[in-house]
């Protein structure tokens, strides 16, 4: 069964900003999957669409078969969401936040379950002070404690690790992946793609509100070249239909400014690095300076985001 | 299909109760202590005058207008003041994403909301009980008038709240529309006291009618008949609470 169905989403906000346009995408249950798209793509439009706190303009969405925007209530018991944004309530303390939370979602709190989150989430220290004392970082871990308190089948998490430090997020991502082992389905949104790398078995890919792709993460790490060759020029580069054609192998793309060129190198002994390197000395002359480094994920976002690289790195 | 959730609504309830229970020294105790004051300051400056047309001593008259007063007011604080905090702390959204419907929310925020303003009257009063010799001639009057009023109020409250992007337009709404509506509905003075046009002023506005038919629970006399009102009043209840549901249930102003 899939965990959820999306079907032509769409939404355009009131100032007329188009934020989603057919979006259709499933999550197998048990997946952890992965939604990356630049700044402004439309993750968090998608998910707040889910979290019913934004409206939908259109499509249709199944949670473990039940409609969404008929079924709400049903639905809304199997999903924890965690927003982008960081929200508290400086009235309370973090437990009384978990205990108020697990009951607007008709659940008797759980204080068993709720401590293993604090600790999970290295807030134990922290249970009883008012949230207002709470650092930046805690909040977030507050709010995923909060996603996770009616025990969720569906946990979505909207850039729960921005502004967490490197060895939280570790933790973070050990409880979520021990979370998923047991059963949890998990879909999230980061801009580390080294995490998502890492963590999802499933990836889709939205830019300009539309879904480019959506795959198993090992068959989009398939694409991924070998290693990349970058060229420097003193003029900018403008890469033509045609260019893009006899460099098509390459899967060509050019920085911001188009003074660095970026050619894919397979290994598969068809585009070697001599002979790539040949076909863009033929095109646009000799480079200032040249390199070879390895890609990863981002190259691959990159080139299907059709953004444009910065620096080589 | 299990799709109401009492457990959620009256986890919200219990929340908006302990939210103005912990901040008691500014929902409570100032709103009471404010009365008495106006009480002290009114007491003196009329001394044992009585009120005309009614035959009632101006503190007496005074003690029961104020306590309405407090009540309407603070239900709308409670419920507008909640509502924007929660906008501008994005805590908001946690009442969106829960499995609650716009009854259930509604109903929680409202109940709250009559809860802060009993206890402010209750104390208000229980403070003056050695001082005034307060009758209580119609106790349903009383309640039916004290419960409906903080109802409305808290529903307008909670329209405001809804309607308002932040604390000052919460500020905005209080300072011109809900403190002179409630000044002005006859709590220091009866309407026959006043000229023509100012009668014919009173008379349109709704508090007027709230607070003359809960001080006449108590004192047994007033401006208005608050008998014939009653039927009006619980119509007023039922709108407010209808627009309250619609309004969140189509998430205005707070879903894009
Ligand atoms: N409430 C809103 N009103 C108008 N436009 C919005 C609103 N929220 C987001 N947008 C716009 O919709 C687009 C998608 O935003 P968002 O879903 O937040 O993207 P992402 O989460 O992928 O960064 C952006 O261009 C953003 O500016
Ligand atoms: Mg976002």
């Amino acid at each position: 069964m899939t965990a959820l169905e999306i079907h032509g989403l769409s939404k355009t906000y009131g100032n007329g900003k188009i934020a989603l346009q057919d979006v259709s995408l499933s999550v197998a249950k048990g997946s952890f999957y992965a939604l990356l798209g630049p700044n402004g793509a439309g993750k968090s439009t998608l998910i707040n669409i889910l979290a019913d706190t934004v409206r939908s303009g259109g499509g249709s969405v199944r949670l473990f078969g039940h409609d969404l925007f008929t079924d709400r209530s049903w639905c809304k018991r199997r999903m924890g969401v965690v927003p982008q944004e960081i929200a508290f309530d400086p009235f309370f303390t973090p437990r009384e936040v978990l205990h108020f939370t697990s009951g607007l979602f008709g659940k008797k709190a759980d204080d068993a379950w709720i401590d293993e989150l604090f600790d999970r989430l290295e807030l134990s220290q922290h249970t009883s002070k008012n949230t207002r004392q709470l650092s930046g970082g805690m909040r977030r871990r507050l709010l995923v404690a909060q996603a996770l308190v009616h025990r969720p089948e569906l946990v979505i998490l909207d850039e729960p690790t921005a502004g967490v430090d490197v060895e939280l997020r570790r933790r973070l991502w050990s409880f979520m992946r021990e979370l998923n082992a047991k059963g949890t389905t998990i879909l999230l949104t980061t801009h580390y793609l080294d995490e998502a790398e890492e963590l999802c078995d499933q990836v889709a890919i939205i830019n300009h509100g539309k879904l480019l792709t959506a795959q198993p993460m090992a068959d989009l790490m398939r694409q991924v070249a070998s290693s990349c060759l970058w060229l420097r020029y003193q003029q900018t580069i403008e890469l033509s239909p045609a260019d893009h054609e006899i460099l098509a192998q390459y899967a060509p793309r050019t920085d911001a400014q188009g003074l660095y060129l970026q050619l894919g190198l397979q290994d598969d002994g068809q585009s070697t690095f001599h002979q790539a390197y040949q076909a863009a000395v033929d095109r646009f002359g000799p480079p200032l300076d040249a390199g070879v480094r390895k890609e990863d994920l981002e190259d691959v976002f990159l080139r299907l985001t059709a953004r444009q690289v910065g620096e080589a790195k | 299909m299990k799709t109401s959730n009492l457990l959620g609504a009256q986890t919200l309830f219990k929340r908006e109760v302990r939210r103005f229970l912990k901040v008691n020294m500014q929902t409570i105790v100032t709103p009471a202590l404010t009365a008495i004051l106006y009480l002290l300051v009114f007491r003196y400056a009329l001394g044992d005058r009585q009120v005309p047309g009614i035959g009632i001593d101006y503190f007496t008259f005074l003690v029961p207008g104020l306590a309405m007063m407090a009540m309407l007011q603070n239900a709308f604080a409670n419920t507008s003041s909640s509502m924007i905090m929660g906008k501008v702390m994005g805590m908001q959204i946690y009442l969106l994403m829960a499995p609650l419907s716009a009854m259930e929310v509604v109903a929680a925020f409202l109940l709250a909301a009559v809860v802060r303003a009993v206890v402010v009257a209750v104390v208000f009063l229980l403070v003056l009980v050695p001082f005034v010799d307060l009758t209580i001639i119609h106790p349903w009057l009383i309640i039916l008038y004290g419960v409906c009023g903080s109802l409305i109020m808290g529903g307008l409250g909670l329209l405001a709240g809804m309607w308002a992007k932040d604390f000052d337009n919460i500020a905005m709404v209080t300072n011109f529309i809900i403190l002179p509506l409630t000044f002005l509905s006859g709590v220091f003075y009866s309407v026959s006291q006043l000229p023509e046009l100012w009668q014919r002023v009173n008379y349109a506005n709704p508090f007027f009618y709230l607070i003359d038919g809960f001080r006449y629970g108590f004192l047994g006399v007033g401006d208005t008949d608050p008998f014939a009102s009653v039927g009006i009043v619980l119509l007023t209840v039922a709108l407010v609470f209808a627009s309250c549901w619609y309004l969140w249930r189509i998430g205005w102003r707070m879903k894009d």
